[in-house]
């Protein structure tokens, strides 16, 4: 395995009134292509901020990342969005689609970001619903769909451009235990099968089993590092 | 990268759809710049349709003599002599029936307002034959012409609609003196329609003012004439008048109401300011609602530019929207709205309400300037917005 992202003596804080907060001090990290980490730890702890950080959508104080070869904590916002366009996914929490449209048109967002055709788009987004098994629903809004169906699209639209990265902020943090395997069956598959690099934040032990490994973050440290049976 | 176009599309759409969800608060910006603008054509178009009344009297190729110093036919006098020396000017029309021209008397009379059941002043002409044949578009509607020599009077059609009592047939009182209601004329909706007319003699008669009259008015063999006049006038010095077309006459007091496009685009620049603290309203509550939205979107890839263009035209859209409902409601409330207001001779001008394409315009302008007032700060605060957000625990 070759590494996707590299880490470099990172830090991040952030100035409260008076004072000065530090959330990471020296943080090292490297992530290989095709793994799939769990970060957990407590609240307060980072892992959020790392996600961030790893999304380009938050920048180090201080230190380099890096991701495939290329330095992305110094590239500026326009590029750090085709950046993001190009190489990452998001799956957040609370599934953040877009209520007015309906499952289709929430997974080909990120295709208007490409010179794709309409037919090719609306190609992509059938192989993308098709994969997480919503075919039938293309044409349902959000608000007519269950918490793990809403979830579901949102992973089809993280997928649709075929990035590399897929980044999971506690993706089944809203969901019931069984609708959450189910998710997290869906990344595995994801990561096993098309070989998408997965971080995935989260709280719950039991979906941090569903990682490769697993990186506990405390005081901005990673404190242990656990290997998944 | 896909193109700006598409992306910035995308979003403007989104925001579009997605303004049931801010039904009461769209509802408002709308209402508040379908006000603004109902409010700005009103004045504008009260302001115009007096200029109209009033500019569409005057002809360039008849000219009109008052006493020098005189500002309106009310205050003038020239008498029996200067009116002789007027006929044989140079430059002036004459024909097998002798000097088109007209003397005429100029005196107010009382009438009581529709509207408020109160007395205004009503402008009574004592006019010549050809005083009637010079005047353009000038037609009897009902009943027929006074004779001349006779207590008979003829009636605009303004003063017929706006005031009591000048129906056909009718008698009228003013003083000692009662005249008969013979006729009812229009001409084009100008100034002359809020007369009544008479024949100048009995005026002259019946006011005691000897062989005296107030103003008059000459054919001139061309418009290129009038200086011809002016020349004669000025080096004969019994001829201490002002001469000047009747078009330049009407123009000058026609600009007597344009204080009220002044004022009315005041008032509306007032008001626009409020509408366009209650839209900043609007769109800075429009952006925070949707902040996950457009966080989510930015983190996807969508530039700051599509944020900020789907804000934009959304205020655009809902000003824009109020523009047409106000043009929409000042155009069934107020277009042809007849009204009366006080004109240069102390006396009542009838006119109506003139909404003519270029007063939309301004208020299309108008309403687009709230619009990207009201957008652009809160489309700024979309461009800016923090990607971090769309990460925000937001249930």
């Amino acid at each position: 395995m070759t590494a996707l992202f590299d880490l470099k003596k990172v830090a991040k804080s952030f100035v409260k009134g008076k004072e000065k907060i530090s959330i990471f001090d020296d943080l090292n990290m490297t992530i290989e292509e095709g793994d799939f980490v769990a970060i957990m730890g407590p609240s307060g702890s980072g892992k959020t901020t790392l996600l961030n950080m790893l999304g380009g959508v938050d920048q180090p104080t201080s230190g380099e990342v890096w991701f495939a070869g290329e330095r992305i904590d110094s590239l500026s916002e326009g590029n750090l969005a085709k950046w993001r366009a190009n190489n990452v996914g998001f799956i957040f929490q609370f599934y953040n689609l877009m209520p007015m449209l309906n499952a289709a048109r929430n997974v080909e967002l990120p295709l208007l970001l490409t010179k794709l055709s309409g037919k090719q788009r609306k190609k992509n987004v059938e192989t993308a619903l098709t994969l997480v098994e919503l075919a039938d629903r293309a044409k349902h809004m959000p608000s007519e769909m269950s918490g793990g169906q809403q979830q579901r699209v949102a992973i089809a639209r993280a997928i649709v451009s075929d990035p590399k990265l897929l980044l999971c902020d506690e993706p089944t943090g809203d969901l019931d235990r069984a609708t959450a395997d189910e998710i997290l069956k869906t990344l595995q598959l994801l990561n096993e099968k098309f070989n998408k690099t997965i971080v995935m934040v989260t709280h719950d032990p039991a979906a941090a089993k569903y990682a490769k490994r697993t990186l506990h973050l405390d005081k901005g440290e990673f404190v242990e590092e656990g290997m998944a049976a | 990268m896909g193109s700006v176009f598409s992306q910035t599309m995308a979003v403007i759409a989104m925001n579009i759809r997605s303004l049931p969800q801010r039904i009461w608060m769209s509802l408002a910006m709308i209402l508040a710049s379908a006000v603004v603008v109902a409010i700005l054509l009103a004045f504008l178009a009260m302001a115009k349709g007096f200029e109209a009344t009033l500019s569409s009297a005057g002809s360039d190729d008849v000219v009109i003599f008052m006493r020098e110093g005189s500002a309106a036919e009310l205050n003038s006098v020239i008498s029996r002599d200067q009116v002789n020396l007027i006929e044989v000017a140079p430059g002036v029309m004459s024909d097998a029936n002798g000097p088109v021209t007209s003397a005429e008397l100029y005196v107010v009379v009382d009438g009581i307002k529709k509207s408020s059941n109160t007395e205004a002043n009503i402008p009574l002409r004592g006019i010549q034959e050809r005083g009637i044949t010079m005047r353009d578009n000038v037609t009897i509607t009902a009943g027929r012409m006074f004779t001349p020599g006779t207590n008979e009077l003829i009636v605009g059609a303004g003063i017929l609609q706006q005031f009591d009592g000048f129906e056909l047939n009718a008698n009228v009182r003013f003083g000692k003196n009662v005249w008969r209601v013979v006729g009812v004329f229009s001409s084009g909706g100008n100034v002359f329609e809020s007369e009544l007319w008479a024949d100048a003699k009995v005026l002259q008669s019946l006011y005691n003012r000897g062989s005296s009259y107030q103003t008059m008015r000459a054919q001139l063999t061309s418009p290129g004439a009038l200086e011809t006049v002016r020349a004669y006038v000025e080096n004969d010095p019994r001829l201490n008048l002002d001469v000047q077309t009747e078009a330049n006459y009407f123009a000058a007091q026609g600009k007597q109401l344009g204080y009220m496009a002044i004022f009315g685009r005041t008032i509306s620049i007032v008001m626009a300011l409020g509408a366009i603290a209650g839209a900043l309203n609007t769109m800075y509550t429009s952006v925070a609602e949707r902040s996950a939205e457009i966080a989510t979107l930015r983190a996807i890839g969508f530039s700051s530019l599509s944020a900020f263009a789907g804000t934009m035209v959304e205020a655009l859209v809902l000003a824009a929207m109020g523009g047409v409902v106000g043009s929409v409601c000042a155009f069934m409330l107020f277009d042809g709205l007849n009204a009366s207001t006080l004109g240069g001779s102390f006396t009542q001008v009838v006119f109506s309400f003139e909404l003519s394409p270029d007063l939309f315009r301004q208020g299309a302008g108008f309403a687009l300037a709230i619009g990207l007032i009201s957008g652009f700060f809160p489309a700024w605060r979309a461009a800016r917005m923090p990607v971090v957000a769309a990460f925000s625990k937001v249930a």
